[in-house]
This record gives C-alpha cells, sequence and structure tokens, in this order.
C-alpha cells in the first residue's frame, strides 16, 4: 500500500544553517508515526514541509500520493490534512463553537454540516458544555483539545501533531492521549513530534530519532529499546571503583555519569543481585528500559539551547 | 516552488474576509460608535467652532460653508484611517500575537489569499465606516445626491490602496511599536495637509507639489467632487492614481509577506 508520507533525501536549509539534512522516511497507511530528537534537532521543520508551510530545500517529498512542491498537487493534499502547531492559535474573539465552524469553511464543508462535525467533535474531546465559551476563558489543556478538534474537522487522513502534549499538566496530557488512541483505533494515520519519551512510547507505532537535521534510528519503540538499551537497566547511585572495574571486567554495557552508573543487561535476577549485594552503598535500582534511556544514550546528556 | 512574483489568488481570499466579518460582528457596537460619533464631534468643533473665524471657503470659484468644506475630507480620512490601521494593528495582531495566518496556512489556504483576504477587509472597514458617516453628514444635508452614491465605490477603491500599503508595512516592520513611524511620517501629515482642513492652494507651489505626491490629496478631491456633485473627466486622474496605488503596494505586499512568513 501506498505510504501517507514519502520523504526522499529532504533537506530544509535556513541561509548557512541546514535543520534537515538529507532524511528519509515513509510513514504507513494507519500508523502512528513520531519524529523525536532534542530542541533544535529538525522535527518542526520537517512536518512543516510535510504541511506546506514552508517549502523544500532539496529532495523530495510525497504527502497522501501527492508531490508537495507542486502548487496544485498541494492545494489537495491540504484538504485531506489535520494540523494540531504547537501554538493554541484558536481565534480569541469567538466561542469554542464558532472556532470549529469557521474552521470548517476553510476546508470547503458547508455550514449545516460543519456545525454537526463541531458538536461531534466536542463530544469526543468531553467539552459539549462549553461549546459557547470564549476561548480566553479556557485552560492550556482544554485549548489543546480544541485545537485538536479543530485539526479533525475536515475528517482528515492525516493527522499531523507538533508536540501536541507540550506544556500541559499531566491530566491534561492523559486526555489528550487518551483521544489519540481513540483516533488511531479508528485507523487514522498520526505524524507526531514530541520530546517526550512516555508519550511516544505510548503512541507510536513506529518512531525515528532526529539530532542535528539527521535520523539515528527507525523502528518500533520496543525494537529500538531492546537494541539500543537492552531489557532492563540496573542504575547506581554513588557507585565505587570497585563497581566500576567490575563492570569493566564483565565487558557489560553501562553508562558512567558520574553519581550515577547505568548498567545495561538482559539476564536480570541474577546480575541484579550481585551488584547489589557486593557494590552498592547509597541505592541501587532495577528498571524496564525505556525509549528515555535509547534517546539520552544517542542524543547525549549535555543541554541544547 | 514559486516565482516571488507570481500571484495566483482563488476566490477563497472570501473565506479570510468572511472569518474577520464574523468576529466583526460580534463587536459591532463598539465598532459602530466611532464613525457614528467622530462626524458629529468635527462638525462641531471645526465646523460651527472653527467657522466663525473661518467662515467660507472658496472651492471652484464658488464660495462654501466650512463645514461643507471639511465634510467630504472627514469621508476621506475614515476611509484612509479604517481601512491602514484594519491591515496594521489588527493584521500585526492575527499574524503576530494570535498566530491566525499559521493556523491558517495549515488549511487548503495559501499565503496570498490570506494576505489578499486580509486587504479586502481593509477595504470594507472603509467602507462600513463610510457608510454610518455618509448618513450623518446626509442628514446635515452635507452631500448631494444622486452624485453621493459614488461614496461607497470610491471608499472601496481607496480603501483598498490604504490597506494594501498598510499590510505592506505589517510586512516589513520587526515589532508594533514601529508602526508610529508611518504613521509620524505618512498618514499625519497627508491627514494635514491632503487638501483636509484648508484648500490646497494657500500652500505654498513646492508643497502643493508634495501633496499631489500623496494618496489621500486625490482621494479628498474626489471625495469633495462627489459629495458637491461636481463630477468630470479630470476626476480620472485621480481614480488613475488611487488605482496604480493599489496595482504597486498591493503585490508588494503579497511579496513582502511572503517573505517575512513562508520561511
Amino acid at each position: 500500500m501506498e505510504p501517507v508520507v514519502q520523504a526522499d533525501v529532504l533537506r530544509k536549509a535556513f541561509g548557512a544553517f541546514t535543520a534537515v539534512d538529507g532524511i528519509s522516511f515513509s510513514v504507513r497507511r494507519g500508523e502512528c508515526f513520531g519524529i523525536l530528537g532534542p530542541n533544535g534537532a529538525g522535527k518542526t521543520s520537517t512536518i512543516r514541509m510535510i504541511y506546506g508551510f514552508s517549502p523544500l530545500s532539496g529532495g523530495s517529498l510525497h504527502v497522501l500520493g501527492q508531490d508537495v512542491t507542486r502548487r496544485r498537487q498541494l492545494r489537495k493534499v491540504k484538504y485531506r490534512l489535520g494540523v494540531c502547531q504547537q501554538e493554541n492559535n484558536l481565534d480569541p474573539e469567538l466561542t469554542v463553537l464558532q472556532n470549529l465552524e469557521g474552521f470548517a469553511s476553510y476546508f470547503d464543508v458547508p455550514r449545516p454540516e460543519a456545525t454537526a462535525r463541531a458538536l461531534d467533535l466536542l463530544k469526543f474531546i468531553a467539552l459539549e458544555n462549553r461549546r459557547n465559551t470564549p476561548i480566553p476563558e479556557l485552560s492550556g489543556g482544554l485549548m489543546r483539545r480544541v485545537v485538536l478538534a479543530r485539526a479533525l474537522i475536515n475528517e482528515p487522513d492525516l493527522l499531523i501533531l507538533d508536540e501536541p502534549t507540550t506544556g500541559l499538566d499531566p491530566q491534561s496530557r492523559h486526555q489528550i492521549w487518551d483521544r489519540l488512541e481513540g483516533l488511531r483505533a479508528r485507523g487514522i494515520s498520526i505524524l507526531l513530534t514530541t520530546h517526550y519519551m512516555e508519550e511516544a512510547s505510548r503512541l507510536c507505532d513506529r518512531l525515528i530519532i532526529m539530532d542535528h537535521g539527521k535520523i539515528l534510528v527507525e523502528g518500533r519503540p520496543q525494537d529500538l529499546i531492546r537494541e539500543h538499551a537492552g531489557r532492563d537497566i540496573i542504575e547506581v547511585s554513588e557507585p565505587g571503583e570497585e563497581l566500576r572495574s567490575f563492570v569493566r571486567d564483565r565487558g557489560l554495557r553501562y553508562d558512567d555519569l558520574g553519581h550515577r552508573l547505568l548498567i545495561y543487561c538482559d539476564q536480570r535476577d541474577q546480575l541484579y543481585r550481585e551488584v547489589s549485594g557486593q557494590y552498592c552503598h547509597d541505592g541501587c535500582t532495577l528498571r524496564t528500559a525505556t525509549l528515555e534511556d535509547v534517546f539520552l544514550k544517542l542524543t547525549g546528556r549535555e543541554l541544547r539551547e | 516552488m514559486n516565482s516571488p512574483l507570481s500571484i495566483r489568488i482563488s476566490h477563497r481570499f472570501l473565506r479570510v474576509w468572511r472569518r474577520n466579518f464574523r468576529v466583526y460582528r460580534k463587536t459591532w457596537r463598539v465598532s459602530f460608535l466611532p464613525p457614528l460619533l467622530e462626524p458629529l464631534l468635527y462638525i462641531l468643533a471645526f465646523g460651527y467652532g472653527l467657522s466663525v473665524l473661518v467662515g467660507a471657503v472658496t472651492y471652484r470659484e464658488s464660495k462654501v460653508p466650512y463645514v461643507a468644506f471639511i465634510a467630504p475630507a472627514l469621508l476621506a480620512i475614515a476611509m484612509m484611517y479604517n481601512s491602514f490601521f484594519e491591515t496594521t494593528y489588527g493584521s500585526f495582531v492575527r499574524m503576530y500575537y494570535q498566530k491566525t495566518f499559521d493556523a491558517m496556512l495549515a488549511t487548503p489556504l495559501f499565503l496570498e489569499e490570506i494576505i489578499t483576504g486580509e486587504i479586502a477587509w481593509g477595504a470594507t472597514k472603509a467602507v462600513i465606516a463610510t457608510a454610518i458617516m455618509q448618513i450623518i453628514l446626509t442628514f446635515f444635508g452635507l452631500i448631494r445626491y444622486p452624485e453621493g452614491l459614488l461614496i461607497l465605490p470610491l471608499a472601496f477603491i481607496a480603501g483598498f490602496a490604504f490597506a494594501s500599503i498598510g499590510m505592506y508595512f505589517t510586512a516589513v516592520v520587526a515589532n508594533i511599536d514601529l508602526f508610529n513611524l508611518p504613521i509620524f511620517l505618512f498618514v499625519t501629515p497627508m491627514f494635514l495637509f491632503g487638501g483636509t482642513f484648508f484648500p490646497l492652494e494657500t500652500l505654498p507651489g513646492w508643497a502643493q507639489v508634495f501633496a499631489w505626491c500623496l494618496p489621500l490629496t486625490h482621494l479628498v478631491a474626489l471625495s469633495r467632487a462627489v459629495s458637491f456633485g461636481l463630477l468630470g473627466p479630470s476626476l480620472l486622474w485621480h481614480v488613475l492614481y488611487l488605482a496604480v496605488f493599489s496595482a504597486l503596494f498591493f503585490p508588494l505586499a503579497l511579496v513582502k509577506m511572503r517573505k517575512r512568513l513562508i520561511k
């Protein structure tokens, strides 16, 4: 089946700065695909090209089978995309319902149909009773839900979400995740950028991790974890020299962070007993490896701008 | 992808226009007040206060009351203000603070349609304000009919011109405070010296030449001729000036906006 997004050697440069440096990937129909990366990795630049906001600097990009560098084809694509940008850029002068109805008109949805869809979507995001509320009276989390509903008003084939839960409290974040899981279950293709690993592992069927405009890895979250971080991690606080030489001698995979030592392992219980029994002074935990371990391992631990 | 000068606009700009109209309707009670009250205040202050000093003014070789002289200028100024301020402050807020344009760009709309919709809306606001003022001025017997019916189409043509240059400034200013510059250097001089509150002929020759370079001077000339019912072929030159002004600044606004927003 034809992919919903097919990027080949995609490039985006702003003057001398290359934001996206020749990446290739494809998003399959019906899957949730994640683009992960630290700030400035090129995530937003990539999806802005996909929804036609930014022209390409190089490479080719097909979305829903259309070449987005051609204006006529791009217009067709734009009709079938739902985009949730980073900002809550709703019309503050209008109510929740009016925001959705107004947005529908940009997609040529006739008025009665627009109202019906808007009311449906408000039900979906559990905001029916706030339909006549002016936007400034909503909390950040509620606004986010309205932005999500707005992105669905044209019943898109591909939903694009740029950091959908950044800045939200845990309750609101879980609300959004529930909705996105519901959409995924309906078979809608989703492309999302995030720097929340929990979000990516929970929602994404496949993902790429980007840094400095390039793709570092691509795969399913569980596969990436197994491949790059192993099954489990023993985390030791204030590790002593004996432990360091122990992991070196054993040839174990580890990360030495100074005050903490991470040991990646597959045969958990035996090694854990050994480490905790002999080398632990300040605390020692055994936990399942997560996508965050993979992410930090690949993109480094130093701060980004 | 597209050459910067290629301009393709579909009827979809009307969607953007409708969005602004929808918002306007929500605040129409407030929006209606200035064009309703402003002419009354001006007529009171300038017309009845100042005319004691001024008396009558010579317009086209005949003496006319001062109030009748400035009334068409008030209309012209309203056309300028309502369109220019809409596409400067109004559009800048939508573009920069509310990110409305960004949201629209993620729909089938293209940037040219958004900007055209904004400019057309600016022109429409000029028409609305002018219509309200015209009713008041008509009540005072300051507009002759049927010629006065031309005022509304004139408001759209002029509104489009001023909305276009306003949008051009919106595309190039770094922040919203910098609008003070074109207002101080462009709008206010026109307001004062565009043949508005005194006849141009009282100015020295060089100043008259300068005044005729500015769009408001031509607009005032048109508005006054129409209000007095003195139509003639020479008016076409003023219309031509406004048309050329739009033909220059409308594409320029689109090009500059594309440069600002499409990254």
